[in-house]
């Protein structure tokens, strides 16, 4: 009996401690908040010193840290700060820029590129990097299959693929590499130019083989610290990185923070120094806010209200040109991107070489536009689909409200639309079937060459893959393979212009917008400048 | 004074010498109760499998997207054993997962099982802190609620109970860090710890890395990290168990041996915090056992909104990224883990309520 009332006794004293315990932790939350008042929280950063490290916060993690294994965006943010391409794209275009690679000398046939290496480049593992190292990257690469290294099939394929560009990577000396092709590619450079391709530290490939991607060495301004998944990347400073006098920072860390609206919450409690991300609605906040400032990055893709040209009554031109003529961009970029976009007129983005400024934009006109549907034989309109992606891009952030703007203004000249959609995966492949009388899509430039977009997306050999118009132009396809095989970058982009002229005039699309992401960062930070990849090399970012 | 009634006396198996005939239907029931378990496991294999068959359209076209080629799609095809018969896929499939083969990643081609611990640990975590914060308050609200009935802090209980079990926790994470964060200054709004200052990961539970690793300061920053999202996490499930608490003790506190402890002088707390409470337990347990599951799966939105890394944020980046063997293998082992709390609250029953394992 006494052994009975013991056990009670000693559980009504666990329920009386568990009792006291929500007191207690009341009372010491309390507690807490008198001490701390006045206390900066101990995440804000240092004052009185210039800051040395920078919290970059985004919304998803990586995929992987070795940036050939991978398509996805996220990783290269980081990545690019560790490895470095033998060619740079310019600070906010797409132009060469000398990398790990001095100069590059192009054969007269554009079967031979000739590249000068730069010297007295280390790899953070202490190897050298030199034109060896160069050859072995090449030959992992070309050796593997589209799982392992995707992006690798911007050089036509793998080894022994018939349309593998590469015949062979050839270290002529420690400091010289010669590539040679097996038929033209003119964005070969360009590609090269593209963050999977950094180079990596054949030492540590050897060493960590399959876990290379959670351990990456290459010659960047920033060497790999650690990784916690989904959650922060850790990089800290290369000190004997090749750049006099740079990085400027000490140490970065990659924060995935997924809610756009927590991420901005942490930006202004200081938790974090940079966001990508920002909703267009937080603009005016951010803007308000005297110690905070946004960056605008160029844009590298195009949204789009494509036609199938086979189908009538899409098969007759008038008809394409009355409906550019009848969708308002002005008003869809100001209500749905809330204004952080520009109209397209032309399938490039205007951060690419070549693009064509003269061309000049259908304006909307629906008296303009009704005029051109009774001169193509439909003076009372039709009715047809409308189909509006299921999905969220950066460049379409929401279909199905931009298809109802369209919807009422096709109506306006007659046109019935009525707006469909289906899941993501029987989208892409109703499309390339060619099933849809007008279709919305999009495009994010790979390697910033305008071939990535106008070959890719409207000519003749990229229907059934990415050419859902069912677009045919013969001209235009003559232009684009003459375009593929000339080395000379000048007449590249003048017959770049002239195709933009062509698609212009048969308006296969309806370019709707060129959406430009927008950063928000500390009033203090300084020589950010972004990309238009969406990658950005931090070597020149610092605090003030 | 601590005369008991014999009603379901909370440790009288344990206590009256172990009758033998008592520990056999004990340790029956516990058989029986795990023999229930097991075709409810194969049940979630079979749905948890049949996720990736549900989707239209071919599942490699949809997972590889617009740069999709025709090779890639055959390749992943073979890769998933797409191309097999449905039953030798579901063999293949019930195979790995017995020899704790959970599938690789396709976004980080990866492992599963290897890269799946972290985030669980985060999430139980949050879950072990946001419960305790639940049960705590909840129960002891309901049970005061209950004792005072139709007093100011009953209906002010009920009131707030009802806004907590219908509250946005979407809404209600953003406000936390808004006033707790931006303007009072006092807690941190996102993640587990301070990135300027990283926590020395051994077992990812960093309440107890910090402790192991003799960082009190760091224990306290981490702690700080978790109030945020575990009281946003905690507020559904706080406001249930409150209400459950609280009928349940009423309808005890109505019956005949309450007010038969009351007429023989024990004090009015007692009543309540022993005769009562035990009695009135069960369905709060219950409550308790399916709210803590719940929590270990529903905490994909406290997870999203607090940058919190767990395996609520591992499932939500995989049907981003259209992952489908990290969809399959996380919905898994969050079930697992649910079945498995049921189980115990199940075996709870019968320690505190002899009558029930004779049903």
């Amino acid at each position: 009996m006494f052994k009975r009332k013991g056990i009670l006794v000693s559980i009504l004293f666990l329920l009386l401690i568990s009792t006291a315990l929500v007191g207690c932790s009341g009372g010491s939350e309390e507690g807490s908040e008198n001490q701390n008042e006045g206390d900066k929280p101990k995440e804000e950063t240092p004052t009185g010193e210039v800051q040395k490290e920078l919290v970059f916060g985004r919304g998803g993690d990586s995929v992987s840290l070795d940036p050939i294994s991978t398509t996805e965006g996220e990783t290269f943010k980081v990545t690019v700060n560790i490895f470095e391409t033998l060619i740079n794209y310019g600070e906010q275009d797409t132009t060469l820029q000398p990398g790990l690679a001095t100069e590059w000398t192009p054969s007269e046939d554009g079967l031979e590129y000739t590249l000068k290496l730069r010297e007295g480049v280390k790899f953070h593992d202490g190897t050298d990097f030199n034109a060896d190292a160069v050859v072995k990257n090449f030959e992992r690469w070309m050796n593997g299959d589209a799982d392992q290294f995707p992006y690798y099939t911007m050089f036509g394929g793998f080894k022994g693929d018939e349309g593998h560009v590469i015949k062979e990577v050839v270290a002529e000396d420690d400091f010289t590499v010669k590539f040679i092709l097996n038929r033209p590619q003119a964005p070969f450079l360009k590609n090269l130019a593209m963050s999977p391709f950094g180079i990596a530290s054949p030492t540590a490939l050897e060493k960590f083989g399959g876990d290379f991607m959670k351990n990456p060495v290459g010659t960047g301004p920033f060497k790999f610290v650690e990784w916690k998944e989904n959650d922060r990347i850790t990089l800290e400073k290369n000190p004997d990185y090749w750049m006099e006098g740079y990085p400027k920072l000490e140490k970065i860390i990659f924060r995935s923070i997924p809610e756009n609206s927590a991420r901005l919450n942490a930006l202004l409690a200081g938790e974090i120094d940079l966001m990508d991300g920002v909703n267009p609605s937080d603009l005016t906040q951010i803007e308000g806010n005297p110690d905070l400032q946004t960056f605008e990055r160029p844009s590298m893709n195009v949204g789009y209200l494509g036609f199938t040209v086979n189908r009538p009554p899409f098969d007759n031109k008038l008809v394409r040109q009355a409906l550019n003529h009848a969708i308002d961009k002005e008003g869809i970029i100001a209500a749905f991107y809330g204004g952080l976009a520009e109209p397209a007129k032309n399938p490039l983005p205007p951060a690419l070489e070549g693009y064509n400024d003269d061309i000049e934009p259908y304006p909307y006109d629906l008296e303009k536009a009704k005029e051109l549907l009774v001169e193509a034989g439909y003076p009372d309109g039709f009715e047809m689909e409308l189909w509006a992606m299921p999905v969220p891009r950066p460049y379409m952030p929401d279909g199905m409200k931009v298809a109802e703007v369209i919807q009422s203004s096709f109506a306006e000249i007659g046109v019935k639309a009525e707006i469909k959609s289906v899941d993501w995966g029987t989208y892409l492949e109703q499309a390339s079937k060619g099933e849809f009388d007008a279709y919305m899509l999009g495009w994010t430039g790979d390697n910033g060459d305008p071939d990535n977009f106008i070959y890719t997306l409207l000519d003749k050999d990229s229907i059934g893959s990415n050419n859902y118009s069912y677009y045919s132009n013969d001209e235009l396809h003559d232009i684009l393979i003459e375009a593929q095989t000339i080395p000379d970058q000048e007449q590249r982009n003048e017959l770049y212009k002239k195709a933009q002229e062509i698609i212009h005039e048969d308006s296969p699309w309806a370019p709707l917008v060129h959406s430009t992401p927008l950063l928000a960062g500390k009033k203090n930070l300084k020589g950010l400048l972004p990309h238009p990849t969406g990658s950005d090399i931090l070597t020149k970012v610092e605090f003030e | 004074m601590f005369e008991t009634d014999q009603r379901g006396d909370l440790f009288s198996s344990l206590t009256s010498t172990f009758p033998i005939k008592e520990v056999i239907t004990l340790f029956a029931y516990t058989l029986r109760r795990i023999g229930m378990v097991i075709p409810v496991l194969i049940g979630m294999t079979l749905v948890v499998f049949s996720i990736i068959h549900l989707i239209p359209g071919n599942p490699a076209q949809i997972i590889l997207g617009q740069r999709a080629t025709e090779e890639a799609i055959a390749a992943l095809t073979t890769k998933l054993g797409l191309d097999q018969p449905l039953y030798i896929q579901y063999f293949e499939y019930i195979k790995g997962l017995l020899t704790g083969d959970l599938g690789e990643s396709i976004r980080t081609k990866t492992a599963i099982s290897d890269e799946i611990w972290p985030y669980l640990a985060a999430t139980i975590e949050l879950t072990l802190v946001a419960m305790i914060i639940a049960i705590v308050i909840g129960v002891n609200a309901g049970i005061i609620s209950a004792w005072f009935q139709n007093s100011w802090f009953d209906y002010t209980a009920m009131v707030l109970a009802l806004i907590g079990v219908s509250m946005p926790i979407f809404w209600l994470g953003l406000m936390e860090q808004w006033a707790f964060a931006l303007q009072l200054d006092l807690l941190p709004t996102t993640g587990r710890e301070n990135v300027r200052d990283p926590v020395d990961s051994i077992t990812s539970l960093y309440l107890i890395d910090t402790l192991i690793n003799g960082r009190t300061d760091q224990f306290v920053t981490v702690l700080k990290h978790l109030i945020l999202p575990s009281v946003a996490l905690a507020t559904i499930p706080m406001a249930i168990i409150a209400r459950i608490t609280r009928s349940s003790m009423l309808e005890v506190m109505r019956s005949d041996f309450v007010r038969t402890a009351r007429a023989k002088g024990v004090k009015m707390f007692w009543v309540v915090y022993k005769h009562s409470l035990k009695n009135a337990v069960i369905p709060v347990l219950t409550v308790i056992g399916l709210q803590t599951g719940l929590l270990l799966g529903g905490a994909i939105l406290t997870e999203t909104i607090f940058g919190w890394p767990g395996i609520g944020r591992y499932i939500y980046e995989a049907i981003n990224y259209r992952d489908y063997p990290v969809i399959q293998s996380g919905i898994l082992v969050v079930a697992t883990f649910f079945v498995f709390i049921n189980l115990i609250v199940d075996l709870l029953y019968a320690v505190i309520d002899p009558r029930i394992k004779y049903r």
